[in-house]
């Protein structure tokens, strides 16, 4: 009989953050010394408008719990609009997801501000309880 | 990948910053192994500059053509190692940051297994990233030293003198059909005593007498194309006669709209009620008596906040939040020179906060001092403004005498109103400039870039970014001034070239890219017997909007390529052995 492990292990969450508006926020939460859990990744992107369908696809498929878009939100320098774009490319990954028989819940956005360090710790251990009830990903 | 890679990666300890809470000798260990990697240590302080130098040295006699730093966050050190990579002859964009300090010791300090395996998962991600770099150059824009200033209130005016004496060739275009803007119309400006008029009068010699500066006046810009360093505006002049000119840079000082209350909003049509504007009008066109409309004024009430800091109502569906930072002071300001006209006329000052920062706070304590009697009010129980047997009666609960209800009799209720943004639909369809969520045009950062806009050689100043007084507006007017000075005086400009891509083979035209595009930077071009998306280098922001939305996978940033995030996805995955 194998020993009971010490721990279960967290579900492995990526983020999308955008270099100029979530990623200092997420920054923030680290040099607030906030903690969230180790099995958060973030791959840093330009904008939030910017992310890939296929990229989150992949991620799941390939061994993230879920992915978690940082969106730039109201701030974003570059899109007024960009809060609905992003939308609009979260609407079309949940159908991706759902094609491939993964559960769109799997998928989170929030707008994540330059200073919201706090809202992102919340957001990471919120996301990681859902994540927990959910049947793993075959 | 044709060639084996020859990447060195390099950790920081940052002093313990990092290496107290990740094992960096462990991550250093189990990336050594990985394809590509030809070094990987630890320094102490990667960013100092002896162990700049030791890398730089290894970069050269190791032949290394990809180089990771994982320390602090990018924001803090990815221009000094790209210089670093520079100084090595490594190409600045085949450096990749890894942001092992804000972003994982940092942030789990109480797990230090559980940071010094995701620091593994991190380097891996970024090694696989570098591995898929090329080099790439910086895109070189020659620049005009010529420069638009739109908009001749004191702002745009005090920008064009200040280029002009720089040798910069200025165009200032004004849409009334004489500068100034609103400080012409101002009357006495606190708390010097200078004269709006003067002021603008003395501005506009020295403009008249400027060999570097046209002013067009009755002009408005039509059309804009071209980008940081070489942009053609045209201008229609009065009878639609149009101009074109070629400059290297825009600066916008617009400035601002004054607040127009809604009928009934604080008695907002009734006679006798009328704008601080319209008073101060009143105020200096008066010698001897007050008077307004032929009746002797002996009592004036002034409601603050008018247009300013309100919340959302059934009358008020698109409430102005901000405080628009002037109003206090000119209110005040006007108290002084109400008393000084007639210090027998009583006056009654009904605010909210007194927002009189720095020295503008004597003008508060002076109307004080003098007499003026201060209510305040909250946004719950506002003022009502009513006309009771022919005269002007202000209900006001004041909760300085806790929260009496108190009712003041006014020959003349003054609103002091707001700023807004400026109604400036065309300039805004043209200029592209994005927008705050108050309506006003949007900095880059408030306080790291607080001049410039995302479209890069367009800089804004004064009023038009948000309200601010006459002394705030020439302050951020010349510091637009410094930043396009520093712009066209080097003769040219380097663009970052992390921009967006197409590739040919797969691109049919289907236009979705350009319509994603808000700076219009994709163009449909022939090439052999299709037509594809072109992208104009010196246009294109790199944010990426186009390429979610390209239905053939057709399209992508450099620096964030499909091949890059997919490997750093996998390589974030690999299992490691629990250190």
């Amino acid at each position: 009989m194998a020993l009971p492990r010490h721990k279960e292990p967290d579900p492995k969450i990526l983020v999308f953050s955008s270099n100029a508006i979530s990623d200092p926020g997420i920054d923030l939460a680290g040099s607030a010394h906030l903690h969230y859990s180790t099995a958060v990744q973030v791959i840093p992107l330009p904008c939030s408008s910017g992310v890939k369908p296929s990229w989150i696809l992949h991620a799941l498929e390939a061994g993230y719990a879920g992915v978690f878009i940082a969106a730039c939100g109201g701030d974003c320098a570059y899109l007024s609009d960009c809060t609905d774009r992003t939308s609009a490319l979260i609407r079309a990954a949940q159908a991706l997801l759902k094609e491939h028989q993964i559960s769109p819940k799997r998928l989170k956005m929030s707008g994540l501000c330059s200073v919201c360090a706090d809202n992102f710790v919340s957001h990471m251990s919120k996301f990681k309880e859902e994540l927990k009830k959910l049947e793993p990903v075959t | 990948m044709t060639q084996k890679r020859r990447i060195g990666v390099y950790i920081c300890h940052c002093g313990g910053n990092i290496s107290d809470y990740v094992n960096v000798e462990k991550v250093a260990d189990a990336v050594k192994g990985v394809p590509g990697v030809e070094v990987a240590k630890t320094h102490v302080f990667a960013c100092s500059d002896a162990s700049q130098q030791e890398m730089i040295n290894e970069i050269k006699e190791q032949h290394l053509d990809g180089l990771v730093v994982a320390s602090c966050s990018p924001k803090l050190h990815m221009f000094t190692f790209r210089g670093m990579a520079k100084r090595a002859d490594l190409n600045p964009y085949q450096y990749i940051q890894v942001n092992l300090r804000e972003q994982c010791s940092w942030a789990h300090t109480s797990d230090k297994i559980g940071a010094t395996e995701k620091g593994i998962h991190l380097l891996r991600a970024g090694i696989a990233k570098c591995a898929l770099t090329h080099p790439l150059n910086a895109i070189r824009v020659e620049t005009k030293p010529r420069v638009l200033v739109i908009g001749a209130g004191v702002a745009g005016m005090r920008a064009a003198i200040m280029l002009a004496d720089m040798g910069l060739a200025v165009y200032l275009v004004e849409r009334e059909n004489q500068p100034g803007g609103w400080a012409r119309v101002t009357g006495e400006q606190g708390p010097e005593k200078q004269n709006g008029d003067q002021v603008v009068s003395a501005l506009a010699e020295r403009i008249r007498q400027h060999d570097n500066i046209m002013l067009y006046t009755g002009a408005e810009v039509v059309s804009k194309d071209g980008s940081i360093g070489d942009f053609t505006v045209a201008l229609r002049l009065k009878g639609s006669e149009t101009v074109s000119l070629n400059v290297g840079a825009i600066i916008v000082a617009t400035g601002f709209a004054p607040y127009q209350p809604r009928a009934g909003e604080y008695g907002w049509g009734l006679p006798g009620v009328v704008s601080l504007a319209d008073f101060r009008q009143l105020l200096s066109e008066t010698k001897g008596r007050l008077e307004y409309q032929g009746k002797p004024v002996r009592s004036v009430a002034f409601i603050y906040c008018v247009g300013s800091r309100q919340t959302e109502s059934e009358t008020c569906p698109e409430p102005n939040a901000y405080c628009s930072r002037y109003c206090c002071s000119a209110t005040t300001h006007t108290a002084g020179l109400l008393r000084q006209l007639d210090a027998k006329i009583h006056q009654y000052h009904l605010y909210r906060d007194v927002r009189t920062y720095g020295a503008l706070e004597k003008l508060y304590e002076k109307a004080r001092t003098d007499g003026a009697l201060f209510l305040r009010w909250t946004p719950e129980k506002p003022p009502r403004v009513e006309t009771k047997d022919g005269r002007l009666s202000v209900l006001v609960t004041d909760t300085l005498t806790g929260n009496e209800e108190l009712e003041i009799g006014a020959d003349l209720v003054v609103l002091a109103t707001g700023m807004e943004p400026r109604q400036n639909e065309g300039l805004n369809s043209i200029l592209k400039i994005p927008e705050s969520t108050d309506g006003f045009y949007k900095e880059i950062h408030i306080k790291l870039r607080p001049v410039e806009t995302v479209i890069d050689g367009v800089f804004v100043a004064g009023a038009a970014q948000g309200p601010k007084a006459l002394a705030e507006s020439v302050a951020s007017a010349l510091a637009a001034v410094a930043k396009t000075g520093g712009l066209l005086k080097k003769g040219f400009v380097d663009l970052e070239p992390l921009i967006a891509k197409v590739n040919p083979e797969k691109c049919t035209w289907c236009d979705k890219c350009l319509q994603a595009c808000p700076y219009g930077a994709i163009k449909r071009i022939h090439t052999g017997e299709k037509e594809i998306a072109l992208v104009i280098e010196s246009l294109c922001k790199g944010e990426g909007a186009c390429v979610p939305v390209c239905p053939h996978d057709a399209i992508e940033i450099e620096g964030y390529r499909d091949d890059q995030i997919m490997a750093m996805i996998d390589a974030s995955l690999k299992e490691v052995a629990t250190p």
